[in-house]
């Protein structure tokens, strides 16, 4: 009797513990919103939200200052942008592939390796990036642009006079997400129902037509989430593009951005905060730019999420 | 039951809301609820460690080589005086010394106003020690015909209205390498090189400028990209890039830079390198200064490639 009573106070006070470190995380979050607010309203004082999400010029030691985060904001989209033309073709193929094709074997020893590079330090990519792949991009792109028969802009454009360049940064951007996708995505091919695939192939559909038709439309939420997860981890992704991209705030040229040196919001925030006088408005403005990056990977997740939660329901 | 769970959400709360709330507590006591700023603690402020004890300096990266070389120097000396140096620039060795987390500001430019109120809000008065010069030597490619530029040259490259090589003797398009904009070396180079030591001048860097973290950064990208220039402290100078000779405003031939010519002021581009230490600091670092500014001190500071003061 009187254990019985001991054990259930115990699983009480249990169940209290972990209803606190739950109850925990969400208050984390919006002090840490908080936080972002007090420092970054202050900034409006100095500068107009047109004045910020407009402005082309990031000047934040000139005197007037000039805090444009048009380049910022339109580096990070390009970098974004373009390691995810990389990894989501690649991330999904894989993902299919080990879902689809490969024998369990191949793919219980793959799918941890492909997570593993998940674990790697974004430092490490960023010094692999300096060290080698850098140079080899640039090579590549200089080589291409001599043999092909391109219009003269992509000629100028492949002419890339720097390895630090914005598909240096997407390059390796692109080798940080997959992890995510493939992983995400896989999870979600595996989740569907063996009985459609059975039914597809009863039909006589081949395993293709199956894969195309039946697997991958049934997973397409699941799919979705591991992209925008990937977009996510794009966006945040600091220490790498800090290393490789160049950090010139230029609001990217059309035909050439892509091979030349950008700034993204992430690297601004990273080299700029640590030496920035506390309470001035180029401090508060950093803020600003922080605030803005979360309400971007704020709304990415939530966007993923919606689609997971709404795929849940179909099944 | 719904009543129990309502209850055990009240408390959880409680238990989180009071253990954030005790975190909390603390900055206001120390009187700064204003700023984001993580409080020091008794425990790791310096100087705080009595006799012996450690010295801490922190700043200028431009600084860093020849900071650790006299803190190396000094401590076979006097044994029992710790001194650890780090860079990450010389506006994180003067926040540094505001917050009372170092010792000494490494600095390879002189303090700004409104620092100074920072460091007068918290009971630090910055004492200024001059000691030694810095050459900037400005780079280009190997690759690179071009010998020599003007003051003026070299400043229409990084506004931008210079382009192209071609008209100075070069081919191709210019990659503009320079430091981010927290750098002493990079705010130094806009007034002295981009405004010409006009404060009111409206000229400024060109967007398009690649913003890196240090000065062996710079050294590489200029060694690896054709059309790249770039500026760097003397003392970072190797025979991986080319060493620009720059002509004056006053014009005549073009100086290379180097201990001499910085030293007798011919070579236009060089600066001012200071220790800044509170007035009040304790003896052992008033001691190590005074060591610093002595013959042992500066000839580490010509050693490393500087000018001695």
């Amino acid at each position: 009797m009187k254990l019985r009573r001991i054990g259930r106070v115990l699983e009480w006070a249990i169940e209290l513990v972990i209803r606190s470190c739950g109850v925990a995380s969400v208050v984390f979050v919006i002090l840490i919103l908080a936080f972002l607010l007090r420092n970054a309203l202050p900034a409006f004082n100095s500068v107009s939200l047109g004045e910020a999400l407009g402005g082309r010029l990031w000047r934040p030691t000139s005197n007037p200052p000039q805090f444009g985060f048009l380049p910022l904001i339109l580096g990070s989209a390009l970098v974004t942008v373009g390691s995810l033309l990389i990894s989501v073709p690649i991330g999904i193929g894989a993902a299919v592939f080990l879902a689809e094709v490969a024998p369990r074997r191949v793919r219980e020893i793959a799918k941890p390796i492909v997570e593993l590079l998940g674990a790697v330090p974004s430092v490490v990519f960023g010094f692999v990036g300096l060290m080698l792949v850098g140079a080899w991009i640039q090579r590549a792109s200089r080589a291409a642009g001599d043999a092909l028969p391109g219009p003269d802009w992509l000629k100028t454009a492949l002419n890339m006079p720097s390895s630090m360049a914005a598909i240096t940064g997407a390059v390796l951007l692109a080798l940080m997400t997959l992890p995510t996708i493939v992983s995400i995505a896989e999870d979600a091919l595996d989740s569907v129902p063996e009985r459609f695939r059975q039914g597809s192939l009863a039909l006589g559909a081949t395993r293709w037509q199956t894969i195309r038709g039946v697997t991958i439309p049934a997973a397409r939420s699941g799919i979705m989430a591991s992209v925008m997860l990937g977009v996510g981890r794009a966006v945040g992704e600091t220490m790498t593009v800090l290393m490789v991209t160049g950090n010139a705030a230029v609001v990217p040229s059309l035909t050439t951005g892509l091979f030349r040196p950008v700034r993204t919001m992430t690297a601004t925030i990273a080299a700029e905060m640590g030496e920035t006088a506390h309470q001035t408005p180029h401090f508060h403005v950093l803020f600003l730019l922080g605030l803005l990056l979360f309400l971007i990977t704020f709304c990415v997740n939530t966007t993923a999420d919606i689609i997971t939660h709404r795929g849940r329901h179909e099944h | 039951m719904r009543r129990s769970q309502w209850t055990s959400i009240a408390i959880s709360l409680g238990l989180v809301g009071s253990a954030l709330l005790g975190g909390c507590a603390k900055p206001e006591e120390t009187e700064e609820p204003a700023a984001p700023v993580v409080s020091t603690k008794k425990a790791s402020q310096p100087g705080a460690g009595g006799a012996g004890g450690e010295i801490v300096a922190k700043g200028s990266d431009t600084l860093l080589q020849v900071a650790q070389a006299m803190a190396e120097a000094y401590q076979a000396a006097n044994p029992g005086v710790k001194i650890s140096v780090s860079g990450g620039g010389s506006g994180t060795g003067f926040q540094a010394l505001i917050e009372k987390t170092c010792d000494i500001a490494n600095a390879s430019r002189q303090i700004k106003n409104e620092e100074v109120e920072q460091a007068k809000a918290k009971g630090i008065e910055p004492v200024e020690n001059l000691i030694g010069y810095d050459g900037i030597a400005v780079i280009v490619n190997k690759a690179n015909p071009v010998n020599e530029l003007t003051v003026d040259q070299i400043s229409d490259l990084y506004v931008g209205s210079t382009n192209s090589w071609d008209k100075l003797g070069g081919k191709g398009e210019v990659v503009l390498v320079s430091r981010d904009s927290t750098s002493g070396t990079y705010e130094y180079f806009l007034e002295e090189i981009i405004k010409k030591g006009d404060k009111k001048s409206t000229r400024e860097f060109a967007p398009s400028i690649m913003a890196l973290q240090s000065n062996p950064d710079v050294r590489r990208q200029v060694t690896e990209s054709e059309g790249a220039i770039g500026y760097i402290g003397l003392g970072y100078v190797d025979d991986s890039v080319k060493v620009i000779g720059v002509i004056g405003k006053k014009g005549g031939a073009a100086v290379m830079p180097s201990v001499e010519t910085v030293k007798d002021g011919s070579y236009p581009i060089s600066r001012p390198l200071y220790m800044y230490t509170d007035k009040n600091a304790p003896k052992k670092v008033s001691d190590y200064i005074s060591w610093v500014l002595g013959d042992e001190g500066q000839a580490i500071v010509k050693e490393k490639g500087f000018v001695p003061k």
